[in-house]
């Protein structure tokens, strides 16, 4: 039995940062649990650069992020398990572990930090008819078998969804000397960064159909092509735009879930819009002593949000431990018109002043942004333009009296 | 070697044929056309284990349902093979509805089936608390199970090589002949044996034929299903079917033995023996039935959807198990379509009696073991059961498969187990290893390095299913950087 004060897990960029932040805001014993043989999470096979440009006004790969934290932790005290994936989490904070060089583990934390990242949407998720060949991939796999194992899964591509992780695929696998012919994305907008449909495809002369679905597998052994399908206002294919189109391999890039698994068994409350826990302010979960940040969380496109969000979840677990979060209020966070989330969830403790997160549910060109406390509004803040690809956020003042904060979003018209 | 018997196909059939033949001292062949064991309708179909009142009273299929379903739970708990008896209901929904239900119960009776109740709605409901509100009337019958049907397959022609069989896998009968002795062969092999068995499955027509055997024939028809994940609300936990009416015979909503929760499946008559896709019609369909029989389907959790095809033997709805009395030694297993799952334990006694009928001599296997010798999964042990087997083998510290907590070393005993799991997908059937939520994203690269290590094969060999499913195209750089 291991005895800590703060255990974290997971060891993206999520659990470095909150890791780091808990120790140097006073929490003596930090351990941080990571399954894989490396610490930096997802960011280990983002070779490509464009991360850090909001935290370190640089423009790293993924490997470099992850190594400016990865450098930090090795430098402190932080106890780092590698190859060590946990099983079971309890209310008590009992933490069980299977470790491939000393066996079952248990530990018990003061505060528990979930940092567990997030896994993508698989094929069944959509409910794609046909076949089911060798062929098929999510994004990110097929970005760990050319990034880390250096296979190139296949020759001739079609990429569903236009997340970011396909989007840069695209590219990925264009330079590997493979024939991307197209991305297809379902909805009329991208959920991914504008940089990245410039940087990927633009560039590439690889087209991006908006409205376009597959809605066929073909090939009964290794995958030989699709059908694609145009889209009506309800996202139903429309028969009569169905076009067969040949390829060997099918990427999907249609969304990233929550890890939350292990989320199950502490019990605490869940946003069924995030897929993650409920928390307030201080990252804090509906069960004393929990914390969680990064894409466990919520799911984030940019790095620089998730080692920001870490921080605050890192640093209040220390103050936990030294009984020193105050509860005085609970305000509750809205989300109103035309916003999917807003994290956080709460407000408890006495600050003046927030960062609320929140993502639009449409493309709103240009938009307005108002946040209103009980009915009154806060503040307003204009936008060239609000896309459901991107998180946002809003700083706002919160009045000593309030009871609920709600944010929502239009047209400026 | 002259084999006493060669079994054709790798199914619940000839793995029955197979394990019940170890039992005695005959030198025992199975010959199997794909890369795996139960690569045919025994992959993918309900799993259920009939309790008996669906067939025709005076049937084989009448008789072997009844009593393999009898058989079944002994031989899963030797064989260790998931099976749950967890009962089933036939739901109606009006008064026409209800006559079918009592014509099931009488004929349940007739075929000796026990346990059967007819049960109002409420009281329904009361069982399995996801029932829709509109049934009225349910056959409950008592003794119906499930079972996972590939794994059954699988362990049943493991335990006939535990005893001293043999399994050939990638061995497609192309061509048998009759010199004395059977001439059983595929491209480039070829085999001699006394007696064979023709438990092909689909093709039992073609195999017959080819043989010189009688001539039949055998339809495909094919049956689609979407597969739930284990979290998913309104998870069921009896089998629901729904009484046969003017809509059609109604699809079936029911848990699987490892906690999933599936609907499906529809029945299309196919001209094409290997079309296993899956269609927006027949997918559609199965939604829309199935939400008559149960209370909000959470489609959200959907995790894969498949499609089996029945063989359907053209002539009589029966099954076709005989001596063929144009080729004698040579036994068809054939038109082994629904509850051809249930029936398989007692398929396997029939097959050795008819060889013995047929003149095969036989004496018992004194070394004979019934119970298949298989560690626990991983997934169910406890802490010390995780420690005793670490200190054995510290591949068990090795997590691979992060949705269903698959280890390295159960990965690494699959591959060396006596029927072989030799592509990604055999690895799964035998571990669960990447049938989780996230459906290999994660482990599945892993996997073929295990693969491509342990086989000694280049990554791009290693294939999906098939010979030709390959999983990657080529190694992208010779100097593979380790870090
Ligand atoms: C495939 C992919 C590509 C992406 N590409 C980009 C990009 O190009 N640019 C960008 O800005 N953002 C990208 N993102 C978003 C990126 O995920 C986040 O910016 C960031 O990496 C999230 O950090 P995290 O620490 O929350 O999660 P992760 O980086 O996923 O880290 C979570 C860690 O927890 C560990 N873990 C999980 N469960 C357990 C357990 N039970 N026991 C032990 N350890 C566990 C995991 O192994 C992992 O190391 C990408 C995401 C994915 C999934
Ligand atoms: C949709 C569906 C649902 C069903 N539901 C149920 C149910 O709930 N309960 C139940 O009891 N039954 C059910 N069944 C029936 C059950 O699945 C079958 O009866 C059973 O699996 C048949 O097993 P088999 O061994 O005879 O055939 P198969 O499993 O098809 O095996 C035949 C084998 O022969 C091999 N083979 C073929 N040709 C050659 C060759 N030339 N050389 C070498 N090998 C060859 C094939 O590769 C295959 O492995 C269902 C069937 C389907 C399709």
């Amino acid at each position: 039995m291991i005895k800590v004060d703060v255990a974290v897990i997971g060891g993206g960029p999520a659990g470095l940062a909150a890791a780091l932040s808990a120790r140097e805001n006073g929490a003596e014993k930090v351990l941080i649990i990571e399954r894989d043989a490396r610490l930096g999470g997802i960011l280990s096979q983002c070779i490509h650069n464009g991360f850090g440009l909001h935290m370190f006004n640089e423009e790293l790969t993924g490997p470099e992020y992850a190594d400016r934290y990865i450098r930090r932790v090795e430098q402190s005290d932080i106890e780092v398990m590698l190859n060590t994936m946990v099983l079971e989490v309890t209310r008590s904070k009992t933490i069980h572990c299977i470790n491939s060089d000393r066996g079952y583990i248990t530990v018990e934390a003061g505060a528990l930090i979930l940092a567990m990242g997030c896994r993508e949407r698989t094929r069944g998720a959509l409910n794609i008819a046909g076949d089911r060949p060798s062929g098929v991939y999510t994004a990110g796999s097929a970005q760990y078998m050319v990034n880390m194992q250096n296979f190139m899964p296949g020759r001739k591509v079609v990429i569903l969804g236009s997340g970011d992780i396909g989007l840069i695929m695209a590219r990925r696998m264009t330079w590997e000397g493979a024939e991307v012919k197209m991305v297809c994305e379902l909805m009329n907008y991208s959920a991914g960064l504008n940089r990245n449909i410039a940087q990927c495809l633009v560039d590439y002369d690889i087209p991006l159909k908006f409205n376009h679905t597959v809605v066929k597998i073909h090939g009964r052994s290794r995958l030989e092509g699709v059908t694609i399908a145009k889209v009506d206002e309800k996202l139903k294919p429309i028969k009569e735009s169905f076009e067969y189109v040949e390829c060997d391999t099918l990427l999907l890039s249609v969304g990233l879930i929550p890890e939350n698994e292990l989320t199950d068994n502490l019990q605490v409350d869940m946003n069924p819009v995030t897929k993650g826990a409920v928390v307030d302010e201080t990252r804090q979960t509906s069960l004393e002593g929990v914390f969680a940040c990064g894409n466990v969380l919520h799911v984030h496109d940019l790095v620089d949000n998730v080692s920001k969000e870490a921080d605050i979840a890192g640093r209040n677990a220390a103050q936990y431990l030294k009984n020193s979060i105050e509860r005085t209020r609970e305000i509750k966070v809205k989300s109103g018109e035309n916003i999917r989330y807003t994290l956080p969830n709460y407000i408890r403790t006495d600050i003046d002043k927030l960062d609320i997160y929140y993502r639009v549910t449409k493309t709103i060109k240009p938009a307005v942004v108002d946040v209103y406390a009980d009915g009154v509004k806060l503040k307003s803040k204009k936008l060239l333009v609000l896309n459901p690809g991107e998180m946002e956020t809003i700083n706002i003042d919160i009045p000593v009296d309030a009871r609920e904060i709600s944010v929502e979003a239009r047209e400026n018209i | 070697m002259i084999y006493d018997v060669a079994v054709i196909g790798a199914g619940v059939s000839g793995g029955s044929a197979a394990m019940e033949l170890s039992k005695y001292n005959l030198k025992v062949v199975i010959l199997e056309k794909a890369l795996d064991a139960a690569m045919g309708a025994t992959k993918a179909n309900s799993g259920i284990v009939h309790a008996g009142y669906d067939c025709e009273p005076g049937t084989l299929m009448a008789k072997l349902n009844v009593e393999g379903s009898a058989m079944m739970e002994k031989l899963c708990e030797n064989l260790k093979v998931p099976y749950e008896r967890c009962g089933s209901f036939v739901v109606g929904f009006d008064d026409d509805d209800k006559k079918k239900i009592e014509e099931l119960y009488q004929r349940g009776i007739e075929n000796g089936v026990e346990n059967m109740e007819i049960i109002d709605g409420e009281e329904a409901r009361k069982i399995e608390r996801h029932l829709s509100h509109d049934v009225k009337w349910a056959l409950y019958a008592k003794t119906a199970g499930i079972v996972s049907p590939y794994e059954l397959a699988i362990a049943m022609c493991d335990n006939a090589v535990e005893n001293g069989a043999e399994i050939m896998l990638d061995f497609e009968v192309t061509s048998i002949e009759k010199k004395g002795n059977f001439i059983i062969s595929s491209p480039g092999k070829s085999i001699e044996a006394r007696y064979v068995v023709n438990a092909a499955g689909i093709y039992a027509d073609k195999i017959s034929k080819i043989a010189g055997a009688e001539e039949f024939e055998i339809l495909p028809r094919r049956g689609e299903y979407i597969l739930f994940d284990k979290k998913a609300e309104s998870k069921v936990s009896t089998v629901i079917f729904q009484t046969p009416s003017k809509m059609g015979k109604g699809v079936l909503t029911a848990p699987t033995v490892h906690g999933n929760m599936f609907i499906g499946p529809d029945a299309q008559d196919m001209d094409d023996k290997e079309d296993k896709s899956t269609t927006i019609e027949g997918l559609n369909y199965i939604k829309e039935m199935a939400a008559r029989s149960v209370t909000k389907i959470d489609y959200s959790r959907i995790i894969t959807q498949f499609s089996g095809l029945r063989a359907v033997y053209s002539g009589k709805k029966d099954f076709y198990i005989k001596n063929s009395d144009m080729l004698p030694g040579f036994v068809n297993v054939a038109g082994i379509c629904s509850p051809g799952l249930s029936a398989s334990p007692a398929i396997g006694v029939m097959v050795r009696e008819l060889l013995q009928k047929a003149g095969l001599e036989m004496k018992e296997n004194k070394n004979y073991n019934p119970v298949r010798n298989v560690p626990k999964p991983f997934s169910e042990m406890n802490e010390e059961e995780i420690n005793e087997a670490y200190q054995n083998d510290s591949k068990y510290g090795r997590i691979i498969c992060r949705c269903e907590t698959v280890t390295e070393a159960e990965i690494v005993a699959a591959i060396h187990s006596n029927v072989p799991a030799l592509t990604v997908d055999s690895i799964k059937r035998r571990t669960r290893g990447t049938s989780g939520r996230c459906q290999g994203g994660f482990c599945g690269p892993r996997i073929l390095e295990i693969l491509s290590r342990e086989l000694n094969k280049e990554p791009n060999e290693i294939v999906k299913s098939d010979k030709n499913a390959y999983i990657v195209d080529s190694r992208l750089r010779e100097d593979k950087h380790n870090d």
